[in-house]
């Protein structure tokens, strides 16, 4: 059991945000985003390396595996809404990538920066394996990039319930495709929670806005 | 039993994944080719529902606190962060938002466009 300190850690700092956002219903209180700060906080102060945190929490992030391939489940039990609303969906999510992308372009110009801190931001909105990938082979910076990934998903979970309602989306299916299209794996958690059809919808887009950032990444890096 | 079982199925399907993964040269990551199979898994009747339920929808309900050692690991690069944090806020909340919003917004034109057009049928 020591030698799994941190998953102890992790599972019981993350039960309690969960517990205090359900009782207040604050978005800040994100359990996700409270329990690395609270544990950041930890390590920083006690001068406990990382990668001893990383080494006694490592089944959790083994199960990330086994977790998104589980993605299919939801997917599947909603597989009549994704057929018959194929086009819608993936209309939505190429809109959405190319918008991403562009408006990545924009602000890589805005700030003026390296070539590779540039291209380190532009698969921000998807799942970090292909994100880091992409960037590593465009010279990129893949720890930039893998810190852009996981604060946009953080972003985009906290974000979701509030964007839905500016965007007035008030169907599943585009809350889903919305959710899942900027912000991956992470969003597609409170997808899930959401509803079912938002859940299916935002496991497919990660898969599909993963494949679309893929392929044109390498000729919008070109821009930069 | 049962669920150590549908554990031991979804791992096939991890195996397979990463398979696929090391023999075709796209960066296309082995959960999302472990997720494509198990899709056409299920779809094909390969692998029934029932076989698989419980413990996958056990696992995609855990997803967020798997993503903590990862989010925890950002203490490494508070360096690089801070040079450019004003950059890292705008895509976060910005360009996220925008993205957000066109997906959405072009996708529900399009779902109402073609409920318009059924009803005209």
């Amino acid at each position: 059991m020591i030698e799994s300190w941190g998953m102890v850690l992790t599972l019981a700092c993350f039960a309690l945000f969960s517990f205090l956002q359900k009782k207040t219903g604050k978005i800040w209180l994100n359990p996700l985003l409270m329990t690395a700060m609270f544990i950041g906080f930890i390590l920083m102060k006690t001068g406990i390396p990382y990668s001893q945190y990383k080494e006694s929490s490592s089944i959790l992030t083994w199960l990330l595996f086994p977790a998104t391939v589980s993605l299919a489940v939801p997917m599947y039990e909603q597989l009549d809404l994704l057929k018959k609303n194929f086009s819608a969906i993936i209309t939505g999510i190429t809109a959405g990538t190319l918008t991403g992308l562009a408006c990545t372009v924009v602000l890589v110009k805005l700030f003026n920066f390296d070539f590779s801190v540039g291209v380190s931001f532009l698969p921000k909105s998807v799942t970090t394996a292909i994100g880091t990938e992409i960037s590593a082979e465009l010279g990129g910076i893949p720890s930039v990039t893998t810190v852009l990934i996981i604060l946009t998903g953080i972003g985009g979970n906290m974000m979701a319930g509030l964007l839905c309602r500016l965007f007035r989306l008030r169907d599943g299916i585009s809350r889903g495709v919305a959710i899942g299209t900027c912000s991956h794996a992470i969003g597609t958690a409170k997808a899930l929670e959401m509803g079912q059809a938002e859940g299916a919808m935002s496991s497919l887009s990660i898969a599909v806005a993963g494949i679309i950032t893929a392929i044109l990444a390498p000729l919008v890096s070109k821009l930069l | 039993m049962k669920y150590l079982f549908q554990f031991a199925r979804i791992l096939i399907f991890c195996i397979a994944g990463e398979a696929l993964h090391y023999l075709l040269p796209l960066p296309v990551p082995s959960g999302i080719y472990g997720l494509v199979l198990l899709f056409a898994a299920l779809v094909t009747g390969l692998v029934k529902l029932e076989q698989i339920k419980e413990t996958a929808h056990f696992l995609t309900g855990i997803f967020l606190i798997l993503f903590v050692p990862g989010t925890v690991g950002i203490i490494e690069h508070l360096e690089t962060v801070k040079q450019i944090w004003p950059a890292v806020l705008i895509a976060v909340v910005l360009i996220t938002a925008a993205v957000f919003g066109a997906t959405g917004l072009v996708s529900q034109t399009v779902l109402k466009h073609k409920a318009g057009r059924k009803q005209n049928d």
